[in-house]
C-alpha cells in the first residue's frame, strides 16, 4: 500500500506545531498503524531527520499508551480497538490519512503526537484506590460478591486510561474515564471504605485539571476502545450527589 | 465555600441544575400545550379563554410562574456559561473531526437553546407582556384568543414560531433523555422507556404547538 500521511509535528509544549506531509510506500495490509509509523520513522532516521514522537507500549490493546487521532476519530475509524490494534487493511492504497494528537487543555502536547496525560494520574491519586489490610492474603472466597456486580465492576475496570473519551468529546470531558474508575470500586465490597470520599475527591480533581462538563452526546462511549458504558457516568452522578448529601465531613 | 455552593458549582452540580430546570420546563410545556390545544375545539376560543383566565388569576399558578421564570433564567445562564466554558477546554481545534460518534443536535444544545431564547423574547412580548402587564385583556378590550388571531394574521410571526418549534423539538430530542442521565437515572429497566418518552415528547409537543399559528393563519380556527 502507498499512503500519504498528514502528521502533526510540534517540537515541544511551548512551540506552535504544524502539519507535515509524508509519503509512505510498500506498507503491508497486515501491519498495525503503529508499525506503519515505525517504517516511516526508520526512514526519517536514516535520512538524518527527526523521527515522529508517538506513545506506545504493549501494542496489544491493554496499556492505553497509544493515542492517535486518525481522520477525525481517536484510535481511527474502527470501533472497539486501540491505535495499536488498528490494521492497515482498514485503509485503501492511495488514501491520505490525517494524524493528530489528543487535543484538550488538560492534555498538553509534549512532542508531535505525544500528550501529557498525568491529569488522569492525579484524578486516580485523588481517590481511585482502596485500603488493604497487611498480613497474609485472605481467602479469595471470603467476600461474597454477586455475579452481576462482579461483571459490572469488571466491565468498568476494562478502562485502560487511554484518554480517547476526552479526545472524542466536544467538551474534552473526562467523565467516562473518571466514572469508570469510580464505578469499578464502588461496585465491590473492597471499595466501600473510601466510597464517599472517593466520588467527591475524584470529581473535584477532574474539575481542577480543566476537563469540560458532560453534555451526554455519547461520543466517548462510541469511541472508547473498551466499550465503557455511559451507565458509569450516571452511576458517578449518583455516587457524587449521594456522597455530598450524606457525608458528615465538611470544610 | 459551603458544601452546597461547592456542589452546585462543580461540573456535575451545574449539570444537575441544567437537568432539574430543564425538566421543570418540560413539565410546564405539557401544561402550556394542553391549555393552548383548547383552541382546536374551534369554539371561538371560549374554552381556551376560560382556561387562560383561570391560569392568570389563580394564586398558586402565579406563584409557580415566578418559580418557573427563575428556573428558566437559571437554565439559560447556566447553559450559556457551560457552553462557553466547555469551548475553552479544547484551545487547539482538530483539523479533521468525524461526526459519526454522536448526533448533530446533541452537539448543538447551546445553539438550539439560543434560537429558543430568541423565539422566547418575541413570544413573551406577544402574549405574556400583553396579558400580564397591559389591561388589553383584563380590561376586556380583546380576549387572548383574539390577540392570537391578530398576531398570526401576518406570516412573519408564523414562520418565527415554526422555526422556534423546530428548535424546541431538537433541543428536547436530546435534552429530555439527557436530563435523566444527568440526575443519575440510567438503568436497563427504565432507560428504554425514558428514551422513548423523550423522543415522543420532543416530537408531539412541538408539532401541536406549531400547528396553532399555522391553523390560525390559514383561518382553520375561528
Ligand atoms: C431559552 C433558552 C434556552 C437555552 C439557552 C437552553 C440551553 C440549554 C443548553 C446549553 C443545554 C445543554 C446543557 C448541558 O447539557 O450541560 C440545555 C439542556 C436542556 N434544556 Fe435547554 N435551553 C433553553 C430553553 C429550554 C427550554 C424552553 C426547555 C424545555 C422546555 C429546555 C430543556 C432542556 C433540557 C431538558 C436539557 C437537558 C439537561 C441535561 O442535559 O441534563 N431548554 N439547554
Ligand atoms: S473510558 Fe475508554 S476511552 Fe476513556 S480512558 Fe477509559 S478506555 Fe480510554
Ligand atoms: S500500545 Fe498499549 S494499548 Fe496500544
Amino acid at each position: 500500500m502507498n499512503l500519504t500521511l498528514k502528521v502533526w509535528r510540534q517540537k515541544n509544549t511551548n512551540t506552535e506545531g504544524n502539519f507535515e506531509n509524508y509519503d509512505v510506500q510498500g506498507i503491508s495490509e497486515d501491519m498495525s498503524f503503529l508499525e506503519m509509523f515505525d517504517v516511516l520513522n526508520e526512514r526519517l532516521i536514516n535520512d538524518g531527520k527527526e523521527p515522529i514522537a508517538f506513545d506506545h507500549d504493549c501494542r496489544e490493546g491493554i496499556c492505553g499508551m497509544c493515542s492517535m487521532y486518525i481522520n477525525g476519530s481517536p484510535h481511527g475509524p474502527n470501533r472497539g480497538v486501540t491505535t495499536c490494534q488498528l490494521h492497515m487493511r482498514s485503509f485503501k492504497s492511495g488514501d491520505t490519512i490525517t494524524v493528530e494528537p489528543w487535543r484538550a487543555a488538560a492534555f498538553p502536547v509534549i512532542k508531535d503526537l505525544t500528550v501529557n496525560r498525568s491529569s488522569f494520574d492525579r484524578i486516580i491519586s485523588a481517590g481511585g484506590f482502596v485500603s488493604v489490610n497487611t498480613g497474609n492474603a485472605q481467602d479469595a472466597n471470603a467476600l461474597p460478591i454477586a455475579k452481576e456486580k462482579a461483571d459490572e465492576a469488571f466491565a468498568a475496570a476494562a478502562c485502560i486510561g487511554c484518554g480517547a473519551c476526552v479526545a472524542a468529546c466536544k467538551n474534552a470531558s473526562a467523565m467516562l474515564f473518571t466514572s469508570a474508575k469510580i464505578s469499578q470500586l464502588a461496585l465491590l465490597p473492597q471499595g466501600q471504605a473510601e466510597r464517599e470520599m472517593r466520588a467527591e475527591k475524584m470529581v473535584a480533581q477532574m474539575d481542577i485539571e480543566g476537563f469540560g462538563a458532560c453534555t451526554n452526546t455519547g461520543a466517548c462511549e462510541a469511541e472508547c476502545p473498551k466499550g465503557i458504558s455511559l451507565e458509569n457516568i450516571a452511576r458517578m452522578n449518583r455516587e457524587y450527589f449521594g456522597a455530598v448529601l450524606s457525608s458528615k465531613e465538611h470544610e | 465555600m459551603s458544601w452546597v455552593t461547592k456542589t452546585l458549582s462543580s461540573s456535575l452540580g451545574r449539570k444537575l441544575i441544567m437537568a432539574v430546570t430543564g425538566l421543570s420546563l418540560v413539565a410546564f410545556l405539557l401544561v402550556h400545550c394542553g391549555i393552548n390545544a383548547c383552541i382546536f375545539l374551534n369554539d371561538g376560543g371560549e374554552t381556551f379563554n376560560e382556561a387562560a383566565e383561570f391560569m392568570a388569576k389563580n394564586f398558586f399558578i402565579r406563584a409557580a410562574e415566578i418559580g418557573l421564570f427563575a428556573g428558566l433564567i437559571l437554565h439559560i445562564v447556566d447553559g450559556l456559561m457551560l457552553w462557553s466554558a466547555n469551548k475553552k477546554k479544547r484551545p487547539v481545534q482538530y483539523a479533521v473531526v468525524s461526526k459519526e460518534n454522536s448526533t448533530w443536535y446533541s452537539r448543538s444544545m447551546g445553539l438550539l437553546g439560543t434560537l429558543l431564547l430568541l423565539f422566547l423574547v418575541m413570544h413573551l412580548k406577544h402574549f405574556w407582556v400583553v396579558s400580564r402587564f397591559t389591561d388589553v385583556i383584563t380590561g376586556g378590550q380583546k380576549t387572548l384568543f383574539q390577540e392570537m388571531q391578530e398576531v398570526f394574521a401576518s406570516p412573519i410571526p408564523v414562520i418565527v414560531y415554526v422555526v422556534g418549534c423546530i428548535s424546541l423539538a431538537y433541543h428536547l430530542l436530546h435534552g429530555v433523555q439527557s436530563a435523566f442521565q444527568s440526575i443519575g437515572w440510567n438503568h436497563p429497566k427504565y432507560t428504554p422507556f425514558v428514551k422513548a418518552f423523550g423522543s415522543w415528547f420532543a416530537i408531539i409537543i412541538p408539532v401541536v404547538f406549531a400547528a396553532m399559528p399555522i391553523a390560525m393563519h390559514l383561518g382553520l380556527i375561528k
